[in-house]
């Protein structure tokens, strides 16, 4: 170094100061270019939850709401349905919903919170396409089932849980979405339950 | 007159002196061979895909509803501008051609070794950085395999705990892929990431300039200053920073005697490029894939989606490995691999010619399964296509493991003190 008369420890101790204030700074200015990529309010509002009245379904009657861009389909299912669940399951890939196709609250033999609502996106995991309900006459395609799902594009198979049939395409689950009953006859999707 | 106008802006700038430091008194070693074509190929793709990127913006329109048509619009009805949009599309897949090569030379002939560890990492971060280019790029055309392919991509950070979701929602600044995602990448793609690669091309012909070029023998052509009688060293002059340093032996300055086999080297690959741009611009299939020429389409999954072509081997890697997390850090574990290259090879031989039989094998062990991963990464997924993918990722990731404890203690043959003629 040179012989000028500098004083270290002070020029250390505001080089420091400096450098502290400078990165606070930056943190600080770095916000806004990080939070303008989140969601636009615009398309927070088109991807709000949804709310759906589902005291006035029939039973066995299906009826489709749009969340985020897909169809869900949401099912009243009859107490003969939710007990004839569990008479094919040997005949499914996934019975026990084991892949992550719903939420956990919704994992069990009826895939939802609610035994009576089905509620599922109308979107085949094969390739997208929407799945016909099939009421009373899905015994066409499966023996002995009277109600499930049928994708006419490539043929799977789910039933009144969106579970999909061994030996066809899809190879998953329907997807289970994010919902929860604030009361009895409303259905939100898009807030989990106990998310609310 | 032109030399005192050279004279009066070598007085503000020194021109004249970089032009003879880089170019023409810039000691090459002489025996460049076939191999040593691809990095001013590299630099002559870089270009191309910005002349006609900035033509192609001129017609585009990124936006969820116009980007489709406005892409239709540039092939149908604009002069030309089919042929700006194939030289652009054709060059993303050259790029990755020379880029590839130009990679495997470094592997073959040890570049990526002492002192040429920093020149390596620049590359790695070029290559880094054109993988996001073309991921990005790829998307603009707003085809239904831009948008799969993107939604394939972007969903694999939803594989990361806890920060998972909301990060796949904050690259895409909406719940699904739509128009907000094309705007930020058609941002990245024209303006920050370019920016980034040509100052990384930059630094990286400045770190090569510095430790000066490898060669296939790997011998070095810098001897120690007054080691070498003069009857022995280069006749040609080189600029002073590299003989006030070193004597320089069996080089050639590289303008014009490598400026001119360069030029070779582009009328080579310029008739394959322009064959290709004319005659198979699809590249059968893999160049532009056929479910792009249908529009982005949320609720249509195309058949089988797959990667373009030169993210296969990674693509593979992720796809092979059953769990989304683990294949996910695979798949960049592979290429932080090739960072670590460097650290990797313990040896100081640089060359495969003058290595062991061991480093041979594992070489081409590795040369066939990066092959064998990038074939199967564009085909469709199947039992047999997993089993061999696994052999192959096993043979990928080994090589450099098996490189690290070879390398320690190899039995090499002795390096030739000269280029041997």
């Amino acid at each position: 170094m040179s012989n000028a008369p500098v004083n270290n420890g002070r020029r250390r101790f505001l080089t420091a100061a400096t450098s502290v204030v400078g990165a606070v700074g930056v943190a600080g200015a770095a916000v806004p270019f990080i939070a303008s990529w989140n969601p636009s309010a615009k398309a927070k509002a088109a991807g709000a939850p949804v709310e759906v009245n589902v005291s006035k379904i029939a039973t066995g009657q299906l009826i489709r709401a749009e969340y985020r861009g897909k169809p869900v389909y949401i099912v009243r299912r009859s107490q003969e349905i939710i007990d004839s669940l569990g008479g094919h399951e040997d005949q499914l890939r996934d019975p026990q919903s084991a892949e992550q196709q719903q939420p956990t609250y919704a994992t069990n033999q009826y895939r939802s919170i609610n035994p009576e609502y089905l509620v599922a996106e109308g979107v085949c995991t094969h390739l997208g396409c929407a799945p016909t309900y099939q009421k009373g006459d899905f015994s066409e395609q499966v023996e002995g089932v009277d109600y499930g799902f049928f994708c006419p594009c490539h043929g799977s198979k789910f039933d009144m849980a969106g579970r999909v049939f061994a030996g066809v395409p899809a190879p998953l689950n329907l997807v289970v979405p994010e919902h929860s009953f604030p009361t009895a006859g409303t259905l939100i999707i898009g807030i989990g339950k106990g998310d609310a | 007159m032109l030399a005192n106008f050279m004279a009066w802006i070598d007085k503000r700038l020194p021109v004249t002196d970089a032009w003879n430091k880089h170019l023409a008194q810039y000691p090459a070693p002489k025996n460049f061979n076939f191999w040593y074509f691809f990095g001013s190929l590299a630099m002559l793709v870089l270009v191309n895909q910005i002349v006609t990127g900035i033509w192609l913006t001129m017609n585009y329109e990124p936006s969820g509803e116009g980007a489709f048509a406005s892409v239709e619009y540039i092939m149908r009805d604009v002069d030309y501008g089919w042929l700006l949009r194939y030289m652009h599309s054709t060059g993303a897949s050259a790029f990755f051609i020379v880029v590839y090569l130009h990679m495997y030379r470094g592997l073959m002939y040890g570049s990526y070794q002492k002192p040429r560890e920093l020149l390596w990492i620049f590359g790695m971060l070029i290559y880094l950085v054109l993988m996001a280019e073309a991921f990005m790029g790829y998307l603009l055309p707003w085809g239904n395999m831009s948008y799969w392919g993107a939604q394939v991509i972007i969903s694999l950070f939803g594989a990361i705990p806890v920060i998972g979701d909301d990060l796949t929602t904050w690259i895409r600044g909406d719940y699904v892929i739509s128009g907000a995602t094309l705007n930020r990448f058609f941002a990245l793609h024209v303006i920050a990431l370019p920016l980034v690669l040509v100052i990384l091309v930059f630094l990286h012909i400045l770190a090569l300039h510095e430790v000066g070029s490898n060669n296939p023998e790997g011998t070095d052509i810098k001897k120690k200053k007054g080691s070498v009688a003069d009857s022995e060293k280069s006749k040609f002059a080189f600029h002073k920073v590299y003989t006030d340093k070193y004597d320089i032996v069996d080089a050639i300055p590289f303008h014009p005697y490598y400026s001119v086999k360069d030029i070779m080297g582009v009328v080579g690959f310029l008739i394959l490029f322009c064959w290709v741009m004319f005659f198979a611009p699809e590249g059968g299939g893999y160049f532009l894939e056929a479910p792009n020429f249908t529009p982005a389409n949320g609720l249509k999954t195309p058949e089988h989606i797959v990667p373009v072509w030169y993210f296969g081997p990674f693509y593979t890697i992720l796809r092979v490995i059953p769990d989304k997390l683990i294949g996910m850090l695979g798949m960049f574990a592979a290429i932080g691999m090739l960072f670590a290259l460097p650290w990797f090879d313990r040896g100081t031989v640089k060359s495969f010619r003058f290595r062991s039989k061991a480093h041979f094998v594992n070489l081409v062990q590795f040369t066939v399964c990066f092959i064998v991963l990038g074939v199967l990464g564009t085909m469709p997924a199947s039992e047999l296509a997993n089993l061999i993918g696994r052999i192959a990722t096993l043979g990928y990731f080994g090589f450099f493991i098996a490189l690290w404890f070879y390398s320690n203690n190899e039995n090499t043959k002795p390096v030739p003190e000269r280029v041997t003629k």
